[in-house]
């Protein structure tokens, strides 16, 4: 599937739920399947600090695609997370750097990429985006 | 027609009546404003003072003739007496007008300092202060290489006299803390510190951002040396806050910035720096901040401590009582003298996480460290969830949050 498509499928999914309660329910279980940041990478320099929940963020570059595993100490944040690597994991560093994020916001989840939220997802994205610049040069 | 309601000392119907904001809802919900310890909000006579000001004298103060000039500049000084009696202060030349409470404790820090502190002297502070009693406090440390250190946090969130006793040396130029924590809640006993500081020549600096709209301060009584606090904190508006101090002291410390209204004289050669209260007042003030702040205060008065006291009293215990209630929720302060103030964590849960969940159901609350980064080292915490209280707060609104809890509890975990 292309980045766009996993990201059609995902508001279609999104679609179903009739409140928010099921919503965040089904992200909170989206975050207990989050390829997990080895240990060893779990370090300082791959904080995503933001000022409330913190984001561990690691990629490595499999066969000329990108694989993201990540941690987070907030559960909510840890869905979005998930969310996210399910979209940009297993692309190439062209796609990941220039993939266009439309899902977050036709799924309502757009006050969680705000500034204003500092949480650290905004950040988030714009490392993963990095590494794709940073990937390119080495494929 | 329910029953907690008639635990309150007043009809907070009627007082939510003069709070616009609060009528609106939040994701669907109707919107809890739990997050007073930030910001209050502003009932409709600060909010009037503020059109009225704009609508018909907004002029620029202290230098006109001209008929709008004068009424502007006659409303700001008025304005300061009415703080000057609101705090009961001796001198109407010892209320600044600053941005904040921060910005009126940089003051401090920094004018203070360049007159009494030199190498070697020391500086006291408590380890539940905002960043705002903290960082201007290093920053003249650092300049004038003096120390600074610390009264440990208890368990309970006080500080102990013993400790405060102990820090004191005869190098101490100054104590530093708040009235109360905006995190814990603990109302400090500033009376005791005030008088062991003063019996050794020790000057004070009170931060009363949390303390001034729950409590009457009258600081001639208190004796104190300095006390800050911050309009929108209490019920007034953003981007102005007042710093007290004595009069022989203000007299003996340097500007802190040089501009407009701060002068007498200028020539290139030598400038002649104007009298107190003008002198810490350089450039065009909040002149609509500074006639509001003081509708804010009129606005309490006429609520009266005695029934704000009541009210603070009431729906602190009530929703102590409460969330002590549920299952692993851990209230972190539990003085016995606090303000309405309620940090804590349920379990594991994070913080934004809970916050996040609240948000959904209408309710503001904080969550995070507060400003107060070591005092959540103290606790091995990254921060809390915090409720707030403010006048307008009822009971109801409380059983609707602990439902809140309740229900973002059973999703997280
Ligand atoms: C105890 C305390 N001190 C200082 C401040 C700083 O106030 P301001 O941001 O209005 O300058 C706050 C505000 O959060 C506070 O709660």
């Amino acid at each position: 599937m292309t980045i766009e498509e996993k990201q059609n499928q995902i508001i279609d999914e999104f679609s179903m739920f009739s409140d928010w309660m099921e919503k965040y329910e089904y992200i909170i279980e989206l975050g207990k399947d989050l390829p997990l940041i080895d240990a060893q990478y779990k370090t300082p320099e791959n904080i995503i600090k933001g000022c409330q929940s913190q984001v561990w963020l690691h990629a490595d570059l499999v066969d000329g695609k990108i694989v993201f595993t990540a941690d987070s100490d907030a559960v909510i944040t840890k869905g979005i997370i998930s969310l996210l690597i399910s979209v940009l994991s297993g692309h190439s560093p062209k796609e990941v750097a220039e993939a266009e994020l439309f899902f977050i916001d036709k799924i309502g989840l757009k006050e969680h990429l705000s500034p204003t939220r500092s949480n650290g997802l905004l950040s988030m994205v714009k490392q993963m985006k990095m590494y794709g610049i940073a990937f390119q040069a080495k494929v | 027609m329910n029953k907690v309601a008639d635990k309150l000392p007043i009809d907070i119907t009627e007082i939510r009546k003069q709070f616009p904001i609060l009528s609106q809802k939040v994701n669907g919900n109707p919107l809890i404003y739990f997050d007073n310890g930030a910001t209050t909000q502003k009932p409709l006579s600060v909010i009037n003072a503020i059109d009225n000001y704009y609508k018909t004298y907004n002029s620029n103060i202290h230098r006109g003739v001209h008929h709008l000039s004068v009424k502007a500049t006659e409303a700001y000084e008025e304005a300061r007496r009415t703080i000057q009696q609101f705090i009961g202060a001796e001198h109407e030349e010892e209320i600044i007008f600053a941005k904040g409470t921060t910005d009126a404790i940089n003051l401090v820090a920094h004018s203070f300092s360049k007159a009494f502190i030199h190498e070697g002297d020391e500086i006291i502070i408590s380890g539940m202060e905002h960043h705002s009693n903290i960082v201007p406090w290093q920053m003249a440390c650092e300049e004038r290489k003096a120390v600074l250190k610390v009264i440990p946090v208890l368990d309970n969130g006080e500080i102990s006299i013993d400790d405060v006793q102990k820090l004191i040396s005869d190098k101490t130029k100054i104590i530093a803390i708040t009235h109360s924590s905006n995190t814990l809640g603990t109302n400090n006993p500033i009376e005791e510190i005030i008088s062991i500081a003063k019996s050794k020549g020790i000057k004070t600096l009170i931060d009363g951002a949390q303390a001034i709209h729950h409590q009457p301060v009258n600081v001639k009584e208190l004796d104190c040396d300095f006390y800050a606090f911050s309009g929108h904190k209490m019920y007034g508006p953003t981007g102005v806050g007042i710093l007290y101090g004595k009069q022989e002291l203000f007299k003996k410390m340097p500007p802190y910035q040089g501009g407009g209204d701060m002068i007498k004289t200028v020539t290139f050669e030598k400038t002649i720096y104007n009298d107190l209260p003008h002198k810490f007042e350089a450039g065009t003030p909040n002149i609509v901040g500074g006639i509001a702040v003081a509708e804010a205060a009129k606005w309490i008065s006429s609520i009266g401590f005695d029934t704000i006291q009541q009210h603070d009293n009431e729906i602190l215990n009530y929703a102590t009582e409460k969330l002590s209630a549920i299952e692993g929720v851990k209230i972190y302060g539990t003085s016995k003298k606090k303000g309405p103030v309620i940090s804590f964590l349920i379990d594991n849960i994070h913080p934004f996480d809970l916050g996040t969940i609240l948000d959904q159901l209408g309710i503001a609350v904080r969550t995070g460290h507060h400003c107060t980064e070591p005092l959540m080292d103290r606790f091995k915490i990254p921060g809390t969830v915090r409720a707030s209280f403010a006048i307008y707060n009822t009971l109801e609104e409380v059983d609707v949050f602990i439902d809140g809890v309740k229900k973002a509890k059973k999703m997280l975990s």
